[in-house]
């Protein structure tokens, strides 16, 4: 298999592809061990960029990055990527194209583009905080600063990523809204190009197809309790009658993800199970 | 024409305290670090700090030198955070202006182009507008009406930045894969200074790469000055990538400790040296 041969790669995905969850947790059908925690979180954050089309993705982060490059060699092969710098690359890293901030900050407002970032702090409308904890005007711990979250969650589809589910990253109030969630992005009227498709944790997928676009339990990974996810989690969650497993990775996708894609296994150290 | 070509110290007898300051570059990324050693030995301070933060922004803060920092964020890109703007923040030693990334270009784009503010889709909704009460919004007088954030120009008394190469005359060209903001930075200041890893003819800079590499013209120029590994620790491509092994040293001594090591020396040249015996300790 070549890298760059994208449309020899689209077909492998599609068998369990179709939706966040197949329900049944069951065996991948590889001769190999089955996918570890980290290996659902890659394809799940994979799934963020299904049906995407030719935007950029941008991932923040080792297993998101891992994900978009899974998405791009299975089923979205027309999404671009960036060396991290200012260069847009091919999967075998051939420059494509040119993409400086100042131009990557226009594909932003011109919503040829979907992220996946991080959160210190998310609430259940999917207010994020990267600024800083505590108050504003003197933290108890200074983060990041805002970055490009409130230009990016009201301009481009923005997903999440949370290596550590937990009460100290889902809370009932973020400290200082970073990226802009449902409610406010109501309140504020920018709704237009509003849209936060999925967030990611160790434990589940997540998204905001609860009452008044609240955070939902979409699905859990494999060997977690929808109890395990509702304990790590300080808000009240939308919970669906029935919670699916997230999917399952097909035997091909493993092997990309294995063999090509992260053949050091840093993805294990992200992410632990 | 003229030849504006001067030293470190001469550009920083030109700035006051009190002062409204850009520093280009982004990040970790060619920042025009010995022109900020070089504010650091003198006795300039209550500066405004207008930056995509990286460690001009550390340094500055932890010499006590700011007294209101303009930024969307301050890293250390490796390490995601800069330690002494984080340290100064939780003892609220500067006030903040804390914009979206999107609001400082337009701010900056407002300042070069001498408009009193730009319209933006982005902060609506985000704290920014609650931690910057003075922010307005406008409405757009088109069919659409949509609310925008009027983000004022960032205009600046003087610009900083670092480039790779530039002539005696202003004109300054950048090798690495992004301009960063640095023409912005120019044209939005009353004053801009340039350093650079290696003054050149003005022929050379053509020979060098093409025509859209000369970033910086002499037209939005104040002075111009050569400092070899000027951006040091942070990047400058292609010449030199980040030091990171130092920036980890920066990152994780105390204040004191590596100020009196590498900053206390009279010239950049000092600085340099420090450096050099510091990484041949290291082997």
């Amino acid at each position: 298999m070549t890298p760059t041969t994208g449309t020899g790669d689209t077909g492998s995905g599609t068998g369990t592809g179709t939706g966040t969850g197949t329900g049944t947790g069951t065996g991948t059908g590889t001769g190999n061990t089955g996918p570890t925690r980290a290996e659902y979180c890659v394809v799940a954050c994979a799934e963020a960029w299904r049906g995407d089309g030719e935007v950029l993705a941008s991932p923040m982060g080792l297993i998101p990055s891992f994900g978009a490059r899974l998405a791009k060699r299975t089923f979205s092969p027309d999404l671009l990527l960036t060396d991290g710098e200012a260069t847009l690359v091919g999967l075998d890293g051939t420059p494509e194209g040119w993409l400086p901030y100042r131009r990557h900050l226009t594909m932003v407002t011109g919503g040829r583009r979907h992220v996946m970032m991080g959160a210190s702090q998310i609430d259940r409308f999917g207010n994020q905080n990267i600024s800083c904890i505590g108050d504003w005007e003197r933290p108890t711990r200074q983060l990041l600063g805002v970055r490009g979250a409130p230009v990016n969650t009201v301009n481009n589809p923005v997903s999440y990523w949370i290596p550590r589910h937990s009460t100290r990253v889902f809370v009932e109030r973020v400290d200082m809204v970073s990226g802009v969630g449902y409610d406010r992005a109501a309140e504020a009227g920018v709704t237009r190009f509003h849209r936060l498709p999925r967030v990611v944790s160790d434990l589940a997928v997540l998204d905001f197809a609860g009452p008044g676009n609240a955070m939902r339990l979409a699905s859990v990974h494999p060997g977690v309790t929808v109890e395990e996810v509702r304990s790590a989690t300080g808000f009240e969650l939308a919970l669906p009658e029935e919670v699916p497993y997230t999917r399952e990775p097909t035997a091909y996708e493993l092997r990309l993800i294995r063999e090509v894609i992260d053949p050091r296994g840093l993805r294990d150290r992200e992410v632990r199970g | 024409m003229s030849d504006k070509s001067m030293t470190v110290d001469e550009v920083v007898g030109q700035l006051r305290s009190g002062m409204t300051l850009g520093i280009g570059g982004w990040g970790s990324r060619r920042k025009p670090m010995a022109l900020v050693r070089a504010l650091l030995r003198s006795e300039i301070t209550d500066l405004t700090v207008i930056s995509y933060g990286g460690p001009d922004v550390g340094l500055l803060a932890a010499a006590g030198r700011v007294r209101r920092l303009v930024a969307p964020f301050a890293t250390l890109d490796s390490i995601a955070l800069e330690p002494h703007f984080r340290a100064a923040r939780e003892r609220a030693a500067f006030a903040l202006t804390e914009y979206d990334e999107a609001m400082f270009m337009w701010g900056l784009h407002a300042a070069a182009n001498r408009l009193p503010f730009l319209p933006v889709r982005a902060g609506l909704g985000s704290d920014v507008m609650r931690v910057n009460p003075e922010l307005r919004t406008v409405t757009s007088p088109y069919g659409d009406g949509e609310k925008l954030v009027a983000v004022p120009a960032l205009r600046m008394d003087a610009a900083l930045v670092h480039l790779n190469r530039a002539d005696r005359l202003g004109n300054a060209q950048y090798l690495g894969p992004d301009p960063y903001f640095d023409d912005l930075f120019c044209e939005a200041a009353d004053a801009a200074y340039v350093s650079c890893e290696q003054l050149v003819e003005t022929a050379e800079l053509a020979k060098g790469g093409p025509p859209q590499s000369l970033l910086v013209s002499r037209h939005s120029v104040t002075g111009v000055v050569e400092t070899p590994n000027g951006a040091h620790f942070t990047s400058c491509a292609p010449d030199y990538g980040r030091d990171e092994a130092f920036q980890k040293l920066y990152a994780s001594t105390p204040w004191p400790e590596f100020s009196a090591r590498f900053l206390s020396g009279a010239t950049e040249h000092d600085y340099q040296s420090a450096v050099r015996t510091w990484h041949e300790e290291q082997q």
